[in-house]
């Protein structure tokens, strides 16, 4: 077997990963760098991404505002010192990546133009129309293209962290095109591989999110943190989980039942303006609330009896048709696009149906400041990682910038550690990969295995975990998942695959997936449980109240032979104590 | 899984020579290209004309030659589309723009039409005025 | 992709669907599916219903089910399409053939090699050459929303393939640089903060570049997101000509590769 050697390998063509290998190619050009992913780079899911990237850099915006709203909207299960380092780069890695080529829309004086977001008390957001995550990927790919020193193994599709001694030394990785395993090592590796929505049965999420970096650490010991706090966007597609982007709703979109009324006015966000105020739509209020908020109002007033039926659940409206059709075309197009190609219906002139999805994980690889886990040789950045800046609530708009700050700050991380760790025995990684590669030979190859199907399974993972560890949580339902979970788990040895071919076997990567997605899900369903209170998007019903003094703590999940193990860490807090979050007050 | 080098077998499909009966916009465009023959042709008959200028008789048999009618009767078309397809295409090439929106292709496409019609509105007045 | 499935009807709609499998096959083949007929699907939801539920071997690349990733573009009754944006209910009830797009070879079932395109977007330099050097310090270049308009039609490409796959020219003429890459170089050539239009123009205004395009205008045509390359190509045709006459009407005027 062929071993592949780099300084850097980078996991995951994304955002954070391209990111991550663009900075070693700017900053360390000698040192040769290897990104690994599943699927072509511009195929990433950073590209479905709609509304925009936060960074202050207007006058009437200060660092300690953004930093305010996203330990606020965090409800304090952020890292402080984390997010005051993000709010400080942000603006630079965003002006970086505009040098770099990204159409970001304009004021007319050609500065760039920024939009209000969902529970930020200023506009901050940047945005390229309502295709920001699309414009981003490019550009950054496009960028990509230009570095000698960074080669692509694209439609390799990693299935082992290479671990020696304690210390992490690249991955073993299926070449798709000829189903060989090769191994891919380098002194340092960074996890750049995305969430993992597909465990949900309705998500935005695209079939690629399967939780496969989270996994490939937590399975060689690293711990998962804070993984129970999974974010609902409000706004999804019935049927579809086609995001709706909360730009809608920050160029003025409001949110109604099936009455007409702006339901959210019942729900603590504050009082409705009329959508002629100037001052609509209001920050920090009403549709402009966080997404948890939001999404935990639609149930309640599903309860009710507010939502609308419809033959993919209940939903509610969301109405831009006062936006006007020259605003919508400028400002929301693909929205407009979307609704007509898979909602039937034209914005300008009808109400958009819609429904929470389930849309980012908050938790991931514990990761420090600098894009470290705890394991010497492996980093992590983007929505794989856990900082933590989302805490127990993401913003929106804070992720895509999550990616600049913390894929550039990964990276510089691994070229240090790079330059003064040992050589690589490439023995010891060599038997490892040979090793794996059995492993995959055995368990999938190996014929009457049983009679699970991937499909199968997998529809039962995603129902028991939308049942059980969805917007509402009780002790029973985390429970039951947690059973099913393992059950799914000893089942799956039961997998056959039809598909024996070498070439392009994607069957053989859905079962990896559904792997993945099974130890994601594990490790979700036993933090939910072990939290026994409610904060932010983790919500249970037998503990409705937020316990900053037993909770304020990260959850950290160790992969075991039975249960995984729950241990805690404490929130960083610097300048801004727990406080009460609030929302529709000036 | 081998251990051994597994060489991918890819498959090309070829490319057919009947590709362009394939698709409506494929035909139409190779009727497009071909109608520059007519043109070159009409070229050609124009000389056949002046090189029988001396010859008054033999320059009327070729206008009355049933053959020559009937190839105008095909040319005419072929020519009007050639012209057409040409000027149809012009907004691609000739973008203008007020302010952030591009002039309305289908101005540009008329501005290039009437100016065809002026065009030979002035060429027929000349010849008129030689009559 | 319809997430969760409302009460089946009895109607069934017929997938015709090109196979090859290079370990076993010399030649490819169609296989007929038959799938349950469903108002809101779109072809890529019957797909995944055959690869799930009755043949796990089919094999094809998919995404984001939104039309923004480019993954999953296929050959749909002879024309290129997204999948996920192809809906059943504009075919049925006639049978939908379903196959690799053009002009790509296969490497196994509905999956293409595209390895060509990513070589060409190097080749062709589709990325920003800064006019100016300006530091990250100083803050963004500017740009109005006038001189981000000239080019932001061009900028929507999502590499989904289905342009080379309607270019009979690419078709036989692998080495045509093609209408995506062209498209994205004018779109650095046309965005206000680039300077390198000279450094594409040996590769985009080579013999492989624009000017072995006729301008049948089918990229533009089965473009899923109006990006109208075929545009982008002849206009930069114009701008290489005006360039070549000026070059050599005004032997001493700077040679540009972007218009005033």
């Amino acid at each position: 077997m062929e071993l592949l050697q780099h300084d850097i390998l980078i996991v995951g063509g994304g955002g954070a990963g391209l990111r991550a290998a663009i900075a070693i190619g700017e900053e360390n050009p000698n040192l040769s760098v290897g990104v690994v992913s599943k699927v072509y780079p511009m195929r990433s899911h950073t590209v479905s991404a709609e509304g925009g990237a936060a960074a202050v850099v207007k006058p009437n915006d200060s660092l300690d505002d953004h930093c305010y709203d996203t330990i606020s909207g965090a409800d304090w299960m952020a890292d402080q010192d984390a997010v005051e380092l993000f709010v400080n780069e942000a603006p630079r890695e965003m002006t970086q990546l505009e040098h770099w080529g990204c159409p970001w829309s304009r004021e007319p004086d050609g500065s760039v133009a920024v939009r209000p977001f969902g529970g930020m008390k200023i506009e901050r957001t940047w945005f390229a129309a309502d295709k920001t995550g699309f414009h981003m990927l490019h550009a950054l790919f496009q960028t990509a293209l230009k570095y000698d020193n960074v080669t692509r193994y694209d439609e390799w599709f990693a299935t082992k962290l290479l671990v020696t001694d304690g210390v992490c030394q690249g991955v073993t990785a299926i070449e798709l095109r000829t189903g060989q395993v090769r191994a891919v090592v380098a002194k340092g590796t960074i996890l750049c591989t995305g969430g993992a929505g597909r465990i949900f049965s309705f998500t935005t999420n695209a079939a690629i999110k399967t939780g496969d970096g989270m996994s490939l650490a937590y399975r060689a010991g690293v711990p998962l943190k804070d993984m129970e706090f999974v974010q609902y966007h409000p706004t999804g597609l019935p049927g579809t989980g086609i995001l709706i982007t909360e730009a809608s709703r920050g160029e003025g979109g409001i949110l109604v039942n099936k009455h007409g009324q702006r339901y959210l006015q019942d729900y603590d966000l504050g009082q409705a303006l009329d959508i002629n105020d100037p001052e609509h739509p209001q920050k920090r209020s009403m549709e402009l609330g966080p997404r948890d908020r939001l999404s935990q109002a639609f149930i309640q007033e599903r309860e009710k009896g507010g939502t609308i039926q419809g033959e993919y659940g209940d939903y509610v409206h969301l109405d831009v048709r006062h936006m006007g059709e020259a605003k919508i075309n400028k400002k929301i197009p693909f929205v407009r696009e979307l609704c007509r190609n898979y909602a039937g219906i034209d914005p300008v002139h009808e109400l958009i149906p819609v429904r929470p999805v389930v849309h980012y994980v908050m938790g991931g690889v514990h990761t420090n400041i600098n894009g470290e886990t705890p394991m010497p040789g492996l980093f992590a950045a983007g929505e794989c990682a856990c900082v933590s800046i989302n805490g127990a609530n993401r913003l929106g708009s804070n992720s895509l910038t999550e990616l600049l700050v913390f894929g550039a700050r990964a990276a510089r991380a691994a070229v240090q550690f790079g330059t003064s760790c040992g050589d690589i025995d490439a023995e010891k990684v060599m038997a490892q990969a040979t090793e794996e590669q059995q492993r995959i030979r055995k368990q999938f190859f190996q014929p009457g295995n049983g009679d699970e199907t991937i499909a199968g399974l997998r529809g039962e993972l995603t129902t028991t975990m939308e049942e059980g560890a969805g917007i509402y949580r009780t002790g029973e339902s985390l429970q039951a998942t947690c059973n099913t979970i393992r059950e799914l788990k000893e089942r799956f040895g039961n997998v056959e695959l039809a598909d024996h071919s070498l070439t392009f076997n994607t069957e053989l990567t859905s079962a990896l997936e559904l792997e993945y997605m099974l130890d994601v899900a594990e490790a979700l369903a036993h933090s939910a449980l072990a939290r026994k209170e409610s904060r932010g998007s983790h919500q249970r019903i037998d503990y409705p109240e937020r316990d900053d003094g037993q909770y304020l703590r990260h959850s950290l999940a160790y992969y075991g032979d039975g249960d995984p193990r729950i241990d805690y860490l404490d929130v960083v807090i610097t300048r801004w104590p727990p406080g009460e979050r609030v929302y529709g007050s000036k | 899984m081998t251990d051994g080098v597994t060489k991918t077998k890819e498959y090309i499909r070829p490319m057919p020579t009947n590709w362009w009966l394939k698709r409506k916009s494929y035909f139409m465009f190779m009727v497009r290209e071909l109608t520059c023959l007519f043109v070159c042709g009409y070229a050609i008959f124009l000389l056949m004309l002046a090189s029988r200028l001396g010859d008054l008789d033999a320059f009327t048999a070729l206008l009355k030659d049933p053959i020559v009618i009937a190839l105008q009767v095909i040319a005419l078309p072929m020519v009007v589309y050639h012209t057409v397809t040409w000027l149809n295409l012009t907004p691609k090439v000739l973008v203008i723009w007020r302010g952030e929106n591009r002039v309305n292709p289908l101005l540009i496409a008329a501005a290039h039409y009437l100016a065809w019609f002026a065009v030979s509105a002035v060429i027929l007045w000349i010849v008129s005025m030689y009559r | 992709m319809a997430a969760s499935e409302p009460t089946p009807s009895d109607k069934v709609v017929v997938l015709e669907v090109f196979r090859y499998r290079p370990e076993e096959d010399e030649e490819p083949f169609y296989q007929t599916y038959e799938v349950p007929y469903f108002e809101d699907w779109v072809v890529l939801d019957a797909l995944n219903h055959i690869k799930n539920e009755i043949d796990g071997t089919l094999t094809f690349r998919w995404s984001c089910r939104m039309g923004v990733c480019g993954s999953c573009g296929m050959m749909v009754n002879g024309d290129p399409m997204l999948t996920c944006a192809a809906f059943i209910r504009d075919y049925y009830p006639a049978t939908i053939r379903v196959e690799p797009l053009n002009y790509f070879p296969v490497i196994r079932d509905l999956v293409i090699n595209m390895d060509d395109f990513l070589d060409k977007l190097t080749d062709v330099q589709t990325w920003l050459v800064p006019k100016e050097e300006k530091p990250v310090s100083e803050g963004e270049y500017l740009q109005t929303p006038v001189e981000l308009a000239k080019y932001k039609q061009f900028s929507m490409c999502i590499n989904c393939m289905l342009c080379y796959s309607a270019c009979p020219v690419y078709g036989q003429h692998p080495e045509f640089i093609g209408p995506a890459a062209l498209a994205l170089a004018q779109r650095y050539n046309l965005d206000s903060r680039d300077g390198g239009a000279d450094e594409r123009a040996e590769v985009m205004f080579s013999h492989e570049g624009i000017w072995e395009c006729t301008f049948v205008g089918d990229c533009s045509r089965v473009c899923p997101k109006n990006v109208d390359p075929a545009g982008a190509i002849q206009q930069a045709k114009v701008t290489a000509t005006k360039d070549w006459y000026r070059s050599v009407l005004l032997p001493l005027g700077k040679k540009k590769g972007k218009d005033a």
